[in-house]
């Protein structure tokens, strides 16, 4: 039963951190509809900033994680005008396919800056933050995401619910043609949300890299694993990116934990298609009719 | 003999035959002839086996971008995971010649058979949306796939690998880098001419309506869904077949190779060489594969050199980069690829000195 337990716990904890990973990309495919495959890589470059800013360059926590998310936020305008703004307009298969190329690009580019090594950040967490509930431990860094998770879902739930560019970022997600002739500034609204993406991308990153330490390999998986995730909950709804994470976090540790720890790899994978087979549109997504 | 055919200075095209014909012009044909010599007769008496292996390499590649060229060029799908399928048709050969004893040329195509066959698996939950859907679905495919080769080890002998057996044709031993390039060339243009005419046919027009207007399309009265796993067939059976051709040249399989890094090449291939063109598929099969070879070679080189030992190790992940950015400018700058290229020279030099 302490066994069941102990899982239990870190089947949530993983979860919480494919939620927390499948926010940024749920907030690009939100307002724009692209499918971004090289969300791991984002992941990753936040994590590496961090532990540049922190590491290499020996400067205090708080204040590197600040330049952390101020650089990814800028980083996010960056890729957005170089690389996605040529393509405003064209076919979204294109789009998709250059997600696909810059996720090779980032991840080669980190390899070579990095190399495959595994890395980890000092330990900074106060000890205060750790629960103990009888024999079950919960580490104070699934506690700080847990908290921060929170904070942010429920910024950008509002956001998308009530603020005018959330809004906005809505409206080109559903139609871009007729969010234009409305007047709604496509361009701007795509560079906001890779920047948001990007910073919740690095947000994420640095969370997954106190927990596992920082490795490209395992980072940019951990990109891929977002699929499943927002698959099953829906790919517009960020409340089923939580419960979708926290689902597939915990069907992953259960798998590792009782079956077998090759099979917890794919499982999540194995579930994608059966969702794609029973329930296309996640559990709360927005059911399209047309059906071409 | 009948008047040799110029081309036109207009577009006088009055049937839809017309509109349909490969070689608007005899010269197209003496082309091709000129190239079948080259490629049958003129390289391999002048290529050293060494070069001969990475032609090899590149029909084999070709095949497979031909195949996943029908799935994203003409029929507007993603797939991401036609490298794991490339696995299945090598598994497929292997278990087919070596646990059934079945002669080359059917466990080839038996290969791809099963790998068609698996590609429906997982078309199926998700052609019937839209073409995000199909992308991801394999992705999944992708990864089960390769947990699949590790892990049926009743199967596929887990990381140990397949070793093959020599491949024999109408009674002659198959061996050697020569005697496979006429195998390997042989399909290749068997396998091109029926994706050109293929595409020529009322399949491949309904695949470009697919592709260029869905809804358009099914209005009028083009069944989608069948048509749609039908080019995901067609295609992880290419995938599949170019599987089974390189299990048998190498000899020996192990699951490594087909990652998800194989898919993006794949997709590189086709998208350098031009998305929606069967001579792009060859360009791109071309390009990459000559692009791998040099990076290895200079990998291997500053090796060599103790001091640049370093610089080496650095230059390795370099090629995933160099994909990367290859895939990403050609999208951006110019996303007909290769081809579109070819064709611009080619029509700067029809046009001279007139061009305008």
């Amino acid at each position: 039963m302490e066994f069941f337990f102990q899982l239990l716990v870190q089947g949530l904890s993983v979860g919480f951190l494919y939620a927390l990973a499948a926010l940024g990309f749920v907030m690009i495919f939100k307002s724009s509809s692209v499918l971004n495959f090289a969300h791991g890589e984002l992941l990753a470059i936040g994590a590496f900033i961090f532990l540049v800013f922190s590491v290499r360059m020996n400067l205090p926590i708080p204040i590197s994680f600040l330049f952390t998310l101020a650089g990814t936020f800028a980083l996010g305008f960056v890729i957005e005008r170089l690389f996605l703004r040529p393509l405003i307009g064209e076919a979204l298969i294109e789009v998709i396919m250059l997600t696909v190329g810059l996720a090779a690009m980032f991840k080669g580019l980190l390899l070579v800056i990095f190399g495959g090594n595994l890395f980890n950040y000092p330990d900074f967490l106060p000890k205060a933050l750790t629960i103990q509930w009888g024999a079950v431990v919960i580490q104070p860094v699934y506690v700080a995401s847990f908290i921060i998770g929170i904070i942010f879902l429920s910024i950008f739930g509002f956001f998308f619910k009530y603020s005018s560019q959330g809004i906005y970022m809505r409206s080109v997600a559903d139609n871009q043609t007729a969010a234009l002739s409305l007047g709604v500034h496509v361009r701007r609204v795509f560079a906001l949300s890779w920047a948001i993406a990007a910073l919740v991308c690095a947000l994420s990153g640095i969370l997954l890299g106190i927990m596992n330490g920082i490795n490209v390999h395992d980072i940019s998986v951990m990109g891929l694993k977002v699929f499943p995730v927002v698959i099953l909950g829906g790919l517009e709804s960020i409340g089923g990116a939580i419960i979708g994470g926290l689902i597939i976090g915990l069907l992953e540790t259960f798998t590792g934990g009782y079956v077998s720890t090759a099979l917890k790899e794919v499982v999540p994978f194995i579930v994608l298609v059966f969702i794609l087979l029973v329930k296309p549109y996640g559990l709360f997504g927005l059911v399209e009719i047309e059906r071409v | 003999m009948r008047r040799l055919r110029f081309h036109p200075c207009g577009n006088y095209k009055e049937s839809y035959e017309e509109e349909l014909t490969i070689f608007t012009t005899d010269f197209g044909r003496l082309w091709m002839g000129v190239g079948l010599f080259l490629l049958f007769v003129v390289i391999p008496l002048i290529s050293s086996h060494y070069i001969l292996y990475i032609v090899n390499h590149i029909g084999i590649a070709a095949i497979a971008a031909i195949g996943l060229n029908i799935l994203i060029g003409y029929t507007g799908q993603i797939s991401l995971g036609h490298g794991a399928f490339f696995g299945v048709g090598a598994y497929g050969a292997a278990i087919l010649a070596t646990a059934l004893g079945f002669p080359f040329w059917l466990s080839v195509i038996g290969g791809g058979v099963i790998t068609a066959c698996v590609g429906l698996i997982f078309g199926i939950p998700s052609a019937r949306l839209k073409h995000l859907y199909l992308t991801i679905a394999t992705l999944a495919g992708q990864f089960i796939l390769q947990y699949l080769f590790v892990s049926w080890k009743s199967l596929t002998r887990g990381a140990s690998g397949i070793m093959l057996p020599r491949a024999t044709l109408f009674g002659i031993d198959v061996k050697g880098d020569r005697s496979f390039y006429y195998i390997i060339f042989v399909c290749f243009v068997l396998l091109t001419w029926i994706a050109v005419n293929l595409m020529r046919t009322r399949y491949g027009r309904a695949f470009i309506a697919i592709r260029d207007n869905d809804r358009a399309a099914e209005g009028m009265g083009i069944p989608i869904f069948r048509y749609k796993l039908l080019s995901f067939a067609i295609s992880s059976f290419y995938a599949g077949f170019a599987g089974g051709l390189a299990a048998f040249y190498i000899g020996s399989i192990t699951p490594e190779p087909y990652t998800l890094m194989l898919s993006v090449e794949y997709i590189a291939m086709i998208i350098i060489g031009g998305l929606g063109s069967i001579p792009g598929s060859v360009f791109g099969a071309i390009f990459i594969t000559s692009l791998n070879e040099i990076l290895s070679h200079a990998t291997g080189f500053f090796m060599n050199i103790g001091s640049l030992t370093k610089v080496a190790l650095t230059i390795a992940p370099l090629r995933e980069f160099i994909f990367g950015l290859a895939i990403v400018l050609f999208i951006i700058f110019e996303p007909r690829g290769l081809a579109e290229v070819w064709r611009i020279v080619k029509s700067s030099f029809k046009l001279w000195p007139f061009s305008y």
